[in-house]
C-alpha cells in the first residue's frame, strides 16, 4: 500500500465537506456548483492529505485548521501553491475536519504557520513532482526535460505543455516520491507576497455562514437558563408557561441549567423568559474580586514553584532612590467574540454529529465522547466558520450544551447564547497580581529583578507565568516564582495567554528602572539587551520608525515597550497625551515584528493592527468582575471594546528575515499595554499599577 | 389571531405571520433566511445587526417587526444588485475583514454616511461608525476603506 492511498481521502469526503457548505467553508464554490459536481464528477488526484488536483484544474487544498479571522485560510494555501507551483487562481480551500490523520488541529498559540510551513511546502513539492513524472510519462521523456510553473507542465525547449488538470489521471497511478527538491527561497513567487485573502467578497456580502447561520433540514434552536453562579445547581424549574409560547418544543435539563428548545431563536428566548428556574446558588455564592485581590496579596506571602533563580537576589541591601517595589494587578478578562459561542449537534443513525465553530475539534470530539459514551466512530466533529475566537473557541463548553440538548431529539438542534451569557459563562484570562522588587546599582543598570505572580491554582502553571521568566535584560540576579490560589472561575487561554499580564509587568519595570536610573528607556533596553539580536532587531526598528526621542505635539509622550512571545519578537512605541477630562487618549502606535520569513506580508500586519487593538482595549476598558459568586459584567455596555472614535493611528513594520516563520496573531498584544503605560508615566511621572485604566 | 407584517425586503415584497414583538434580526435570519445580518449583542449597542430601514441605518436586533410594517428594508444581501456595492469593493481591496462577523453591520453603516457624508472626515468617521464595534480591531481598515469610496467619487 502507498502513502498515497493509505492517506487519501475519499471523493465522498469531499463531497461531504462540500455539501455542508452553508457551514464547511468551501471558498469560491457555491452549493450550485457541488450538486452539479456531484452530476458531473471531475476526476480528482488525490496527491496527499492537504490536496487534490481536479482534471478541471481546480487546485484543491484541505485546511485541517481553524479560520477565525487570522487569515491562515490564505497564508498556508500560499505555502503549498508555491511549492506546487499552482495558478493561484485555481484555489479552492475546504475545511478539512477532526481526523486523526492531520495530528493536533488546535488552532492557537500562534502557531499554524509556524507548524505547517515545512509539511505544506513538502505537499505541495510532492503534487508537483508527481504531475512533472506525469507529464514526463505522457511525451516518454525524463522528468527533468520538463518543468512546473503556475498550473502547468512545460518541456524545456519545446512548445508543448499540459496543465495540472490533464495530467491529474495519469499522475493519480504513479507511486508518491519519497525525496522531492524544495524550491530555493529565492525562487519564491507567491510567498512573501500581499497577496488579497481568498474569502473576503464572501465577508462582505453576507453569505460566508459562521456556527450562527449554520442551518439543517428540521432543525431546532436551544437556549439555556444557565446557573448564574460558578458552582451553583438547579433546584427545580417549571415549564408550565415556557410551553405556552408558540413555537417551544420542550424543555430539557443540562448540566448548564434548563434548555428550551424551540422551532426558532425568538420563541426559545420568549419561552427562557417564561420559564421558571430556582437555583442553589453553591458554596461559592459569595465569591466577589475583593475577596480575590486580598487572598491573593496574603499568597504572595508564600511561594508554590520557582520559575527562574540566577545568582542570589538577597546579597544586594535596598539603597535608598536605587530600589523598586511595585505592585501590579489585572482582572480576569472574556474573549467576548463577535460571534457569540454556539453549537450544533444531531444524533442520527448511532452517530453524534456536531457542527461547532472551534478552535479545537478534538476537545468538541472528547466532550462528546465523554457525555454519550459512543465508539470514536461514531462521533463526527465538523469544524464551522468563526466570528471570532482569540482562545475562546479552545474550550468546549457550548459542545457540551449541545450534545447534552441534542441527545433528546431525533432532530438536530442548534444551542445558541445570547451575549450577556456568554459574557457571563466565559473561560476567562486569569486575574493576577505581581510583585516586582528589583535594585539597580551605581551605574544605574539592574542588579536584581524578583518577580512574584500570585493567581489562580490551574493543572499547568504556564496559564500564569508564561513570559515572565524569559526575562531577556542582562539581570546578574534574578528570582521568578509564582505561588497559587484555587478558585472555582473557569480559566482558558486569551490571546497571548500569561504574557498579557507578565509583559506588563517586564516593561513596565524595567521602565521603571530607566526612570530610576534617569536614563532614556529605549538607550537602558538596549544596553541591557546587547546579547539579543533580533530584540535589539525590532527595538531599533520600532524606535527609528515611530521618531523616538525627537519632537513631539504639546502635551504628547511617547512610551516604548519589547517583548518575545510564541517565538516572534514585537516592539511597539505608544504616542498619548491627557486629555482635559483626565482620561488618556492614544494618538498613535508604531509596531515592529520579527516573524521570521512572511509569507504573507499584509496579513502580518492585519495581525499588528488587531493585537494592538485588543492589548488596548484591555488596557483601557477590559474588566470581568465577580460578585456574589457570578459574572457582574452583561453586555458591550459594561464590558466595552475599544471604539473608532478611541482608535489610534497604527504604523506597523516588519522586520526582513529569512529565519524559520513563526506567528503574528499573539506577539503584538502583550508589548501593547506596557508601551501604553510607559507613554503615561512619562506624562504623569507614576506606572498605573492596576488595569483597566478607564472602565 | 393573525399578526400578518407586510413590508419590503431587498426590493421584494414579504409577508410574514410572526409574534409581532418578534426583533426584525430573527425575522431576517430564521423566517426569512437571509443570514449576512449578525446577532452579537441584541442591545442595539454593537452595530452587527445593522440594516437599513426606509433608507435611515436601524438596529435590527431591537427592532420589532410589528414596527416595519409598509416599510422599506435593506439588509447586507440587498446592498448591491449586480456584483458588489462601491463600499464592498474598496472592503475588498483594503483587505479590511479579519473574522468577518461584525463587517455587514460596519458597510451597512458605512454606505449610510457616505450617502449622507459623501466625503467625511475622520472626525465624521468616528461619529458616524463609533456605535459599530470590531473585536478583530480592523478599524483602521475601516476608515481607510471609507476615505478611499469617497476618494473614488470625488474623481468619477
Amino acid at each position: 500500500m502507498t502513502k498515497q492511498t493509505q492517506y487519501r481521502l475519499s471523493r465522498r469526503d469531499f463531497i461531504k465537506l462540500s455539501a455542508g457548505s452553508t457551514a464547511a467553508m468551501v471558498l469560491g464554490l457555491s452549493l450550485e456548483r457541488c450538486s452539479k459536481e456531484e452530476l458531473a464528477p471531475a476526476f480528482k488526484f488525490d496527491a496527499n492529505i492537504y490536496v487534490s488536483i481536479a482534471s478541471d484544474d481546480t487546485v484543491t487544498i484541505v485546511m485541517p485548521r481553524s479560520e477565525m479571522g487570522q487569515k491562515i485560510f490564505t497564508a498556508l494555501p500560499m505555502i503549498l501553491a508555491e511549492e506546487l507551483e499552482a495558478d493561484w487562481s485555481k484555489i479552492e480551500v475546504v475545511q478539512g475536519d477532526l481526523n486523526p490523520i492531520y495530528g493536533s488541529q488546535s488552532t492557537g498559540g500562534s502557531a499554524s504557520i509556524r507548524t505547517h510551513y515545512d509539511r505544506l511546502r513538502q505537499a505541495g513539492a510532492t503534487a508537483r513532482t508527481m504531475l512533472v513524472a506525469a507529464a514526463a510519462q505522457k511525451w516518454a521523456v525524463s522528468p527533468e526535460q520538463c518543468y512546473a510553473s503556475e498550473g502547468y507542465v512545460y518541456l524545456r525547449d519545446s512548445t508543448k505543455k499540459l496543465s495540472y488538470g490533464k495530467l491529474a489521471e495519469t499522475a493519480a497511478q504513479l507511486p508518491v516520491p519519497d525525496d522531492v527538491q524544495l524550491k530555493d527561497p529565492k525562487d519564491f513567487k507567491i510567498i512573501g507576497r500581499s497577496i488579497k485573502s481568498l474569502d473576503s467578497a464572501y465577508k462582505v456580502d453576507g453569505s460566508l455562514k459562521y456556527g450562527y447561520d449554520f442551518v439543517l433540514p428540521g432543525m431546532l434552536t436551544a437556549v439555556i437558563s444557565r446557573i448564574p453562579t460558578f458552582d451553583g445547581s438547579v433546584k427545580n424549574y417549571d415549564d408550565t408557561a415556557a410551553m405556552q409560547i408558540p413555537g417551544v418544543r420542550r424543555v430539557v435539563q443540562v448540566s448548564a441549567g434548563v434548555a428550551v428548545v424551540a422551532e426558532n431563536t425568538w420563541a426559545a428566548l420568549e419561552g427562557r423568559k417564561a420559564l421558571k428556574v430556582e437555583f442553589d446558588r453553591g458554596p461559592s455564592a459569595g465569591l466577589n474580586s475583593e475577596q480575590i485581590s486580598k487572598q491573593y496579596r496574603e499568597a504572595l506571602e508564600k511561594v508554590d514553584g520557582i520559575l527562574r533563580d540566577d545568582g542570589d537576589v538577597s546579597k544586594v541591601a535596598k539603597k535608598p532612590g536605587k530600589h523598586l517595589d511595585m505592585e501590579f494587578e489585572v482582572p480576569f478578562l472574556d474573549h467576548a467574540p463577535q460571534e457569540p459561542n454556539n453549537c450544533t449537534a444531531h444524533f442520527h443513525d448511532g452517530i453524534c454529529e456536531i457542527w461547532a465553530p472551534t478552535q479545537n475539534p478534538k476537545r468538541s470530539f472528547d466532550a462528546a465522547k465523554d457525555i454519550t459514551g459512543l465508539a470514536d466512530e461514531k462521533i463526527v466533529v465538523h469544524t464551522l466558520r468563526m466570528g471570532g475566537a482569540f482562545g475562546r473557541r479552545l474550550a468546549a463548553d457550548y459542545t457540551e450544551d449541545a450534545v447534552e440538548v441534542a441527545r433528546h431529539f431525533d432532530v438536530p438542534v442548534k444551542v445558541v447564547r445570547m451575549r450577556s451569557e456568554d459574557l457571563k459563562h466565559g473561560v476567562y484570562r486569569p486575574a493576577t497580581m505581581h510583585r516586582l522588587q528589583a535594585d539597580i546599582g551605581s551605574d544605574g543598570l539592574p542588579l536584581t529583578w524578583s518577580h512574584r505572580i500570585s493567581g489562580p491554582k490551574l493543572g499547568w502553571h504556564g496559564m500564569i507565568t508564561g513570559g515572565a521568566d524569559e526575562l531577556a535584560y542582562d539581570v546578574p540576579n534574578v528570582l521568578v516564582d509564582y505561588t497559587m490560589t484555587p478558585l472555582p472561575v473557569p480559566l482558558g487561554a486569551f490571546r497571548s495567554v500569561a504574557h498579557t499580564q507578565n509583559a506588563y509587568v517586564n516593561e513596565c519595570g524595567i521602565d521603571a528602572l530607566a526612570r530610576l536610573a534617569k536614563q532614556d528607556p529605549y538607550a537602558y533596553r538596549k544596553v541591557l539587551l546587547k546579547d539579543h539580536p533580533r530584540h535589539l532587531g525590532v527595538l531599533d526598528l520600532v524606535a527609528g520608525k515611530s521618531g523616538w526621542g525627537g519632537p513631539l505635539k504639546p502635551g504628547h509622550a511617547q512610551g516604548i515597550a519589547v517583548h518575545y512571545s510564541f517565538n516572534s519578537y514585537c516592539a511597539m512605541v505608544a504616542e498619548v497625551s491627557e486629555e482635559k477630562s483626565g482620561r488618556y487618549r492614544i494618538h498613535k502606535m508604531t509596531a515592529a515584528i520579527d516573524c521570521g520569513r512572511v509569507i504573507n506580508p499584509d496579513g502580518v500586519r492585519a495581525q499588528v493592527e488587531g493585537g494592538i487593538v485588543m492589548g488596548l482595549t484591555a488596557a483601557f476598558h477590559g474588566q470581568i468582575t465577580l460578585d456574589r459568586g457570578a459574572v457582574k459584567e452583561s453586555n458591550f455596555h459594561n464590558y466595552r471594546l475599544l471604539t473608532m472614535a478611541e482608535m489610534p493611528e497604527i504604523d506597523v513594520h516588519i522586520v526582513d528575515s529569512d529565519a524559520p516563520p513563526t506567528g503574528a496573531g499573539e506577539p503584538p498584544v502583550p508589548p501593547t499595554p506596557p508601551a501604553l503605560i510607559n507613554a503615561i508615566a512619562v506624562l504623569t511621572g507614576t506606572y498605573l499599577t492596576r488595569l483597566p485604566i478607564h472602565t | 389571531m393573525p399578526n400578518q407584517i407586510n413590508f419590503k425586503l431587498n426590493g421584494k415584497a414579504v409577508e410574514v405571520d410572526v409574534d409581532p414583538k418578534t426583533p426584525l434580526l430573527w425575522v431576517i435570519r430564521d423566517t426569512l433566511g437571509l443570514t449576512g445580518t449578525k446577532y452579537s449583542c441584541g442591545m442595539g449597542i454593537c452595530g452587527s445587526c445593522t440594516v437599513h430601514i426606509d433608507g435611515e441605518t436601524a438596529r435590527s436586533c431591537v427592532t420589532p417587526i410589528e414596527s416595519v410594517q409598509g416599510k422599506t428594508i435593506v439588509t447586507i444581501e440587498g446592498l448591491a444588485q449586480n456584483g458588489f456595492h462601491p463600499v464592498q469593493k474598496a472592503w475588498i481591496e483594503e483587505e479590511v475583514p479579519q473574522c468577518g462577523y461584525c463587517q455587514p453591520g460596519q458597510i451597512m453603516a458605512a454606505v449610510k454616511l457616505l450617502e449622507q457624508n459623501p466625503n467625511p472626515s475622520d472626525a465624521d468617521i468616528d461619529n458616524a461608525m463609533s456605535g459599530v464595534l470590531c473585536r478583530c480591531g480592523t478599524y483602521q481598515r475601516i476608515r481607510k476603506a471609507i476615505h478611499t469610496v469617497a476618494e473614488e467619487v470625488k474623481h468619477d
